[in-house]
């Protein structure tokens, strides 16, 4: 392979090394995937995709040639043992990887049929389309419930108009909104962890984006808050991509349309398969996802 | 459903000494007062210090046989521990609480109401107590230290933030400057200023000269516990910030810098307390006066230790009497500082 570690700043499009499309089996499979199940759904040039994606953290080489496609209103999960580069990999569809010091990465991350990480693009504008949620619930300490949701907007210089609008309608998509509707004022750190998380999922909402990446959002929570945040994910998916890495296969089960299973064998994680759902749990194809599933291993 | 009445079960503390055991306690600690006197005499031992000395010994193996006869064995060296560490901070203690006393019962009869309304300019520093007054002094202190504020708080917050936000090709190097320059004497702090703006720019003495050298000691205090402030700001709340599409500038004024707005707030009253009561570097700068000095820019100005340093100089019984009085003042003041920056960094959402 061919493949070099490229420092994301600065990089030129010919550095950027890409192995030939179609040559990979694993992205082919997830072609005739999807297909099967959402006829048509996948059109190119619209919804996220990434093609031979790699990543490395100084010398390590974490994540090798991953190839994905996110259609248009999915759920995807991305299952795995530890370290296998799950969240490594959905840093790189934001951009959030190359805040770690050392990181690199090759291969490209196509928006709407552009690369986020062409040269000269706005990367605080991408962000505003590709959201976060991460494991560990982050309300900004310094603001209320109601600054929190609307914290993006300021964040980012967007006009805010119908604030009040804007509040109701994501609280209510993220679940949170019967239970806060009356003290908007109160500091965000009063919630509780499930609270909190689902304000994170309302504020990352408020800017509407065209995709939400969800790194283990229900790791740190109860069975309750996780129900209605999984409830939550699900009907983001009739607007929205949302692509959640989660250890709980179970969750994977229940949310996602779309899984994708990442292993390491000691060198750097790959993806070993990606199938419907249902095909990952009942029928899959590769004998190290079926131990995995089954709880063989991991 | 019926209510059961739990009146009965009252709360206890079983892990607490009960007041039997206090008292042998007291008893204990009694009988090595009263036994300090006896061993005094027969060792070669004398003088405060010695009976000092007997007291802790005696009291720490009090408390040892005790802590045998009532757990065994076991606890001997948790016992003798305890006891040092009581007397490590008796000791520690002991020079502040002098220090604050001697201040205060020497400062106290020289500050009357007067001390706060009038100046030097026509009294003797021998006058009786109801004439005259630090009032310039106090102004002069408030002054110098306004402006050195002025000047060390952006630039003692933008380097924190240079340290831990940008992490900039020299984050070391300005480290490493700024733990340099928080060992740098004060004197030489003023003979710098002196030398660079009195003798080489003309620079008049003034309360700006003063505020300059005083904000050359500052700026390391601000900077570093600002920094230290800072670096406690969980990295979760950057990353939420810029996955939401802020630029890292938004994310800095909109989410880090207000969450560790107290910690920040306490950093500038410690460089405050820091400098307020340096007396070496307003020597070369300010040259002190005996009347008030409203115009930080011209002509030399009074500060609280200057005034203490001058009157304490001329030798005077009265006078040195009102240069305690400023020191109270000042120790005041200092104390006020401290006590609002502890409030407000221990204080909770």
């Amino acid at each position: 392979m061919d493949t070099q570690p490229t420092k994301i700043a600065g990089r030129t499009q010919n550095q950027r090394g890409l192995p030939m499309s179609g040559s990979n089996p694993v992205k082919s499979l997830a072609a005739v995937a999807s297909g099967a199940r959402v006829a048509n759904k996948f059109t190119p040039g619209s919804g996220l995709e990434a093609n031979g994606v790699h990543a490395w953290f100084g010398k390590h080489h974490a994540l090798a040639d991953i190839n994905l496609e996110f259609p248009a209103n999915t759920v995807t999960a991305l299952i795995g043992p530890s370290g296998c580069g799950k969240s490594t990999f959905l840093r790189t569809l934001n951009r959030m990887h190359e805040f770690i010091p050392g990181a690199a990465m090759a291969g490209e991350v196509l928006l709407d049929g552009r690369d986020i990480y062409e040269p000269g693009s706005d990367v605080t504008k991408i962000r505003l389309k590709i959201g976060m949620v991460f494991q560990k619930p982050n309300p900004f300490p310094s603001m209320t419930i109601g600054e929190n949701v609307l914290s993006g907007l300021k964040l980012a210089q967007l006009k805010i108009e119908n604030k009040d609008e804007i509040l109701e309608e994501c609280l209510t998509r993220a679940g949170l909104w019967k239970e806060v509707k009356d003290r908007l004022g109160a500091q965000g750190g009063s919630l509780s962890g499930g609270q909190q998380q689902r304000l994170c999922i309302a504020r990352a909402l408020a800017v509407s984006p065209e995709v939400l990446l969800m790194d283990e959002p229900c790791s740190a929570l109860d069975p309750g808050s996780t129900l209605r945040i999984e409830e939550t994910i699900r009907e983001l998916a009739d607007s929205i991509i949302v692509v959640i890495v989660t250890h709980n296969m179970q969750q994977a089960a229940r949310v996602s349309d779309y899984t994708g299973f990442f292993l390491s064998d000691g060198g750097p994680g790959q993806l070993i398969e990606v199938a419907t759902t249902n095909e990952i749990f009942s029928t899959p194809r590769d004998k190290r996802t079926e131990d995995y599933v089954t709880g063989r291993f991991g | 459903m019926a209510t059961i009445d739990y009146s009965s079960v009252k709360p206890q503390k079983p892990w607490r000494l009960d007041s039997k055991q206090l008292a042998i306690n007291g008893a204990v600690f009694l009988l090595a007062v009263l036994l300090t006197p006896l061993f005094l005499n027969l060792t070669p031992l004398n003088g405060k210090l010695g009976a000092s000395f007997i007291f802790v010994v005696l009291a720490t193996i009090g408390n040892t046989v005790l802590s045998i006869v009532r757990q065994g064995f076991k606890t001997i060296s948790t016992s003798i521990a305890a006891s040092l560490i009581y007397l490590a901070t008796a000791l520690v203690l002991l020079p502040l609480a002098s220090v604050l006393f001697t201040v205060a019962s020497k400062g106290f009869t020289a500050v009357k109401l007067n001390t706060f309304t009038q100046d030097m300019r026509i009294t003797n520093p021998d006058a009786p107590f109801t004439e005259g007054g630090a009032l310039h002094a106090i102004l002069g202190t408030f002054e110098i230290v306004l402006i050195a504020t002025i000047i060390c708080v952006p630039l003692g917050v933008l380097t924190a933030l240079y340290l831990t936000e940008i992490k900039g090709r020299f984050e070391n190097l300005v480290r490493f400057l700024v733990q340099a320059m928080s060992g740098v004497p004060s004197i030489v702090a003023g003979l710098f200023i002196y030398t660079v703006l009195i003798v080489t720019l003309g620079v008049n003495y003034s309360g700006i000269a003063g505020a300059f050298a005083l904000s050359i000691l500052m700026l390391p205090t601000v900077a570093r516990t600002s920094e230290e402030v800072l670096k406690l700001i969980p990295n979760d709340l950057r990353e939420a910030g810029v996955a939401l599409g802020a630029t890292q500038w938004r994310t800095v004024a909109m989410v880090v810098v207000p969450a560790a707005k107290s910690g920040i707030l306490t950093a500038v009253i410690l460089g405050v307390s820091r400098v307020a009561g340096e007396t070496a570097p307003l020597l070369l700068t300010i040259l002190g006066n005996t009347t008030n000095n409203l115009n930080p820019f011209s002509g030399p100005i009074a500060a609280l230790p200057l005034y203490t340093f001058s009157l304490m100089k001329t030798g005077l019984d009265v006078a040195i009497s009102r240069a305690w009085g400023g020191a109270l003042i000042l120790l005041t003041l200092v104390l006020i500082l401290f006590i609002t920056a502890r409030l407000l960094s221990g204080k909770k959402r």
